[in-house]
């Protein structure tokens, strides 16, 4: 019990108050969802239900790595960054030549993670957008297939930039060390970048059923409109606004630029991630989380603002980074 | 030892089969949990037979036995009690198919005992990508066991994982498409058509999870 008390004791007040608040959150959805069928006894709720469902799992998985530090946060990372990857690679144009290709970029992968493991930054920098990107099209001409070689090395691209380079900046902010100013310590800043992204794909949903009439990109994502993509950002931008300062050292004009270029980031990285899964021919990119589908097609915004938001931090406020 | 076959299947085999192959499902409660039923599926990798017995239900595992080549899964030493006790193959002797050995008695025989059979009637591991022609053993098996329904079964991208020939797994996604059972009708001809069909209308189904 008194190991348990310290645990918590030993967590930043705010944190544990926006888990609390993300609970609570949830909370209400599922008494909504057991109230609509009394509203609306005709409708079918049973992927509303499941997607509570599997928010109540990822959002322990998350919580519980980030009460407990950097190694669960990049553990967690490296597993789901592994299955973002294993996803993209085994849907995207791959040749039958490419098979150990895909294992080298499961090696890149855990590489990666590694220079955080270690907390090198320079070199995780570097890695992947300078040398993965050089020697995965070299091992493919060492192969010998030529054929569509060139598509197939920006796919590789594609795929590691996005389900690891990317997606590895979250972990590592959990390295941000307490001496900056901090007021929810490292794990403060990845819970904003979370809430913050998933707040703004659950604000464009919302305002586009309430409202939405005129679509935006209607080739990649005929049920997206403006209005839930001006009402996702309006929704997004004020609550980092109000409630970023409480997690993030930002203020002013950082604040201002994260308001204004995390939704749209956001939504950005959804249409993208649409537009390759409506090019490869798939609604999902696996079954693995009941009612939302693939790891990417939950993480698709997340791996356009997670580097977004690392980059303003580091730029405005890190001066570890 | 079938306590023992269930925990390594259960506890060892589904976790690392989940995290090489994702191993998605579609059509997981079309699988029987009781026998004689024959689970007929294409065959492109080891990773196959892993695959079903990781995914089958647990209520129904212990009846689920994949026919197997003799001569290859029984050759002895440790690859003969891997085969045995814990993937539990019933053994078919392809290499003397043809000398008035009558090789399907073993498969009958498991199945008139209850057993859940999964055929691969391609006789032998394939590309991955089309489908060789099917050999019609399991029209005889469900001739002779009629009141067994036969459950076309599509495994897609086994073959990338572990492609035949291949040392080194690669992890990559897998889907399972489970059809709708089919029963013995009394034509041989017609049976193996209507599997044929079925087994590509779910080929169709699946995720582009090949090779470009």
């Amino acid at each position: 019990m008194d190991t348990i008390t310290a645990f918590f004791a030993g967590q930043s007040l705010a944190l544990l108050w926006g888990l609390g608040g993300v609970l609570a959150f949830l909370t209400l959805a599922v008494a909504v969802t057991a109230l609509l069928p009394m509203i609306k006894p005709a409708g079918d709720f049973t992927n509303l239900r499941q997607r509570i469902s599997s928010w109540w799992v990822m959002i322990a998985l998350l919580a519980g790595a980030l009460l407990m530090g950097w190694q669960a946060v990049t553990a967690l990372f490296v597993v789901i960054s592994f299955i973002a990857l294993r996803e993209f690679l085994s849907l995207a144009p791959v040749r039958r030549e490419d098979r150990l290709i895909v294992l080298a970029a499961f090696v890149a992968m855990l590489i990666n993670y590694l220079f955080i493991v270690i907390d090198d930054y320079g070199l995780y920098r570097v890695f992947i957008p300078t040398y993965v990107f050089l020697i995965i099209p070299f091992l493919m001409a060492c192969i010998g297939q030529t054929r569509a070689f060139l598509a197939t090395t920006a796919t590789f691209h594609w795929a590691i930039v996005t389900c690891v380079y990317n997606l590895g900046y979250i972990a590592f902010l959990m390295r941000t060390p307490a001496s900056e100013a901090l007021p929810a310590g490292a794990a403060g800043l990845v819970f904003f970048l979370l809430v913050a992204t998933e707040a703004n794909d659950v604000a464009q949903y919302v305002w586009g059923k309430l409202f939405g009439r005129r679509k935006i990109v209607p080739k990649v994502s005929p049920n997206k409109t403006w209005e839930g993509f001006l009402g996702g950002w309006l929704t997004t931008g004020l609550l980092i606004w109000f409630v970023g300062p409480v997690f993030t050292p930002l203020s002013g004009i950082g604040l201002a630029v994260l308001a204004i270029f995390l939704p749209v980031a956001g939504f950005a990285g959804d249409v993208t991630m649409s537009a390759i899964k409506r090019d490869i021919g798939v609604k999902d990119t696996s079954a693995l989380i009941p009612g939302h589908g693939g790891l990417l097609d939950r993480a698709d915004s997340l791996t356009f603002t997670a580097p977004l938001y690392f980059h303003i931090l580091a730029y405005f406020a890190l001066g570890r980074f | 030892m079938l306590w023992f076959r269930r925990l390594v299947l259960v506890l060892i085999a589904r976790p690392i089969a989940r995290i090489f192959t994702g191993a998605d499902i579609v059509g997981r409660e079309r699988l029987p949990l009781k026998g004689p039923a024959i689970l007929v599926a294409n065959h492109a990798s080891h990773v196959d037979t892993i695959l079903m017995l990781t995914l089958y239900p647990s209520r129904g595992l212990d009846r689920v036995r994949p026919a197997a080549a003799a001569d290859y899964f029984l050759r002895g030493g440790l690859i003969s009690w891997f085969s045995n006790t814990i993937i539990g193959i019933v053994p078919v002797a392809r290499d003397k198919a043809g000398t008035g050995v009558d090789v399907l008695a073993p498969v009958r025989e498991a199945l008139k005992a209850g057993d859940i059979v999964l055929i691969f009637p391609e006789g032998t591991r394939g590309d991955g990508e089309a489908m060789s022609d099917l050999k019609s053993g399991v029209a005889r098996l469900a001739a002779d066991v009629p009141e067994a329904p036969v459950i076309p079964i599509w495994l897609q991208g086994a073959g990338r994982v572990l492609p035949k020939g291949g040392f080194v797994p690669v992890p990559m996604n897998c889907t399972v498409l489970v059809g709708e059972p089919l029963h013995w009708q009394g034509d041989r001809a017609a049976f193996m058509t209507e599997l044929r069909d079925r087994l590509e209308d779910l080929h169709a189904k699946a995720p582009p999870q090949r090779w470009a």
